[in-house]
């Protein structure tokens, strides 16, 4: 069911509503102010569980700030805030006294460029489990290579886990950099334009791996690839000047955009 | 527009002039330090013999060596850059991560920067009045915080300058697993930055090694060593390659004045090997 709204500006948006019980991540009039600028405008997206969201839109259009919102990362910066309601499994995450590290280790993010850690492969994938488990050598050694197994990667290194994780190619340190996250065991990964600092083979190969894991995790993907959207995805948001103006299943979207801004951009008309 | 042969010329005339004064002044520049480099070298291997480094400074007219000045500026080197590695790199870390643009964070760097330029005899007398006169006695200890006040603000500007090379997203990668911002620092940032932190280190060692003013208020110096008891003569006037240079040089006595000599050499192959040591450093690092 979709729900069409013109605005009394005569903008229209169009936010598909789906299943509240396959839904993970429900956020509710999400309001996010970079000091006195408001950069969110009162965002409601329901993310579904075990699926891949993408959410696209122009630069600076408020994509990377609501994934920012989503796992607390904007805390680092005092004069950032956030209003409204981010539902986590029932519980809203945006409530003060939530322990951020819990929250964190359940909600992993992959960033733009490849951000290996300096230090050995095998520990660069290791670094978040320390932080949360107590594992013995073989228990480690086997979430290392689960991880790595997942993000496609261990062929590649198996031979020189040892080695830097400096060393790796930018399309192997971007899938370094998803092993990582996922050797936490998060439930939900967050995906800052992760291919956009890649070459076409190596973003092919990213995508890959998200295409593999997306049954089982919740994927939340923002980009400026069209077409990695409509590969990945199966639900789409899309966000202009902070507002989120149409939110639907990717196919009807990218076939039938039902608001007018949502379909200027998709046909290239603007962004 | 038709172009004009003179003008052309007159810039070409003008270039050639310009060059010929770089290239003038670059040979006297590197015809003076070549002098220097010379007369060290013959007069310092001059003196140089193993009774420089198993002698004690002798009196006038006696045989020999520099051996309790090696080790008291060793020692005195060695507390200094403990202590300015300590304020150094927390400062530094300070800086970088927490202090952000904040007014307090804006006046500490700007009062490290006024101490990294201090007049190395201002912190000697400063010492001698907060170390020295209170206890009554030059000491090993005093020369080697007077050491680390000149080599602490190095270490503080570089090791903020280093950590701040480290891209943003790596910093937020750590906390995005969860890790809190003193973890990302230790087990992430210091890693990342631990060899230009470490070039800094090695340089500001190299600034201290050659030090004479600080120590002449605070360590002044001493014929004589506890060798048995190194702790206890930390507490005692010590000896330093540089004061007992500067205290031989001004003398009349040849040996004396060969000491000195062999001396400074010893302290610039020191320093020279320090700054090879901290650029291989570099180099390493910024193949990584």
């Amino acid at each position: 069911m979709t729900l069409v709204d013109t605005l009394p500006n005569g903008l229209d948006v169009s936010i598909a509503k789906i299943d509240q019980s396959v839904v993970k991540l429900d956020v509710q009039n999400l309001d996010f102010f970079y000091g006195k600028n408001r950069s969110l405008k009162s965002v409601s997206i329901p993310f579904e569980a075990n699926a891949v969201t993408a959410l696209i839109g122009p630069s600076g259009c408020g994509k990377s700030t609501l994934l920012r919102t989503l796992n607390r990362m904007y805390a680092l910066y005092p004069g950032q805030k956030a209003t409204g309601k981010i539902m986590l499994d029932g519980e809203d995450i945006l409530r003060p006294g939530v322990n951020l590290s819990m929250l964190r280790a359940k909600i992993g993010m992959v960033f733009q460029k490849p951000t290996p850690f300096p230090m050995s492969i095998f520990d660069n994938v290791a670094f978040g489990v320390r932080l949360y488990e107590t594992l013995n050598k073989t228990d480690m050694a086997e979430r290392v290579e689960e991880s790595l197994r997942r993000a496609a990667l261990w062929d590649e290194v198996k031979d020189k886990l040892q080695t830097s994780g400096l060393g790796l190619s930018g399309g192997q340190q971007q899938r370094l950099c998803v092993a990582r996250c996922i050797a936490v065991k998060p439930e939900i990964l967050l995906l800052d334009e992760p291919t956009s600092a890649l070459d076409p083979i190596s973003s092919a190969k990213l995508e890959e791996t998200v295409t593999q894991l997306k049954n089982d995790y919740t994927i939340i993907i923002v980009t400026h690839n069209l077409g990695q959207a409509a590969r990945v995805s199966k639900y789409t948001g899309f966000m202009y000047l902070g507002e989120l103006v149409e939110f639907g299943e990717t196919g009807e979207m990218f076939t039938r955009p039902v608001t007018t801004r949502g379909s200027d951009y998709i046909t290239g008309r603007f962004g | 527009m038709a172009v004009s042969a003179r003008r052309v010329a007159t810039r070409r005339i003008s270039n050639v002039i310009f060059v010929a004064f770089c290239c003038l002044f670059t040979v006297l520049a590197l015809t003076a330090l070549a002098a220097i480099l010379y007369s060290l070298i013959v007069q310092g291997l001059g003196g140089m013999n193993l009774d420089v480094f198993t002698k004690d400074t002798p009196a006038a007219g006696t045989a020999g060596g520099l051996r309790n000045a090696i080790v008291g500026s060793i020692l005195m080197a060695s507390l200094g850059m403990v202590i300015a590695l300590a304020v150094g790199i927390m400062a530094g870390t300070w800086l970088a991560e927490y202090a952000g643009e904040s007014q307090f964070g804006n006046v500490v760097r700007f009062l490290n920067d006024v101490l990294l330029s201090a007049p190395s005899i201002l912190v000697g007398l400063f010492v001698y009045y907060i170390l020295v006169k209170p206890f009554g006695s030059f000491s090993g200890i005093a020369g080697g915080v007077a050491l680390a006040l000149l080599a602490a603000p190095v270490i503080t500007r570089t090791t903020e300058d280093v950590l701040k090379l480290q891209p943003i997203a790596m910093r937020e990668s750590g906390v995005a697993l969860g890790s809190p911002v003193w973890h990302v620092i230790r087990e992430i940032l210091w890693r990342g930055s631990a060899s230009g932190i470490l070039t800094g280190a090695l340089l500001a060692f190299a600034r201290v090694s050659g030090e004479t003013a600080p120590l002449l208020f605070t360590a002044l110096g001493n014929q004589f060593m506890d060798w048995k008891h190194l702790g206890r003569a930390m507490t005692e006037p010590m000896a330093s390659l540089p004061v007992v240079i500067f205290q031989d040089a001004l003398t009349p006595y040849p040996d004396l004045n060969r000491l000195a000599w062999a001396g400074a050499l010893l302290i610039a192959a020191s320093v020279l090997a320090v700054t090879l040591i901290a650029r291989a450093f570099a180099k390493e690092s910024s193949r990584s």
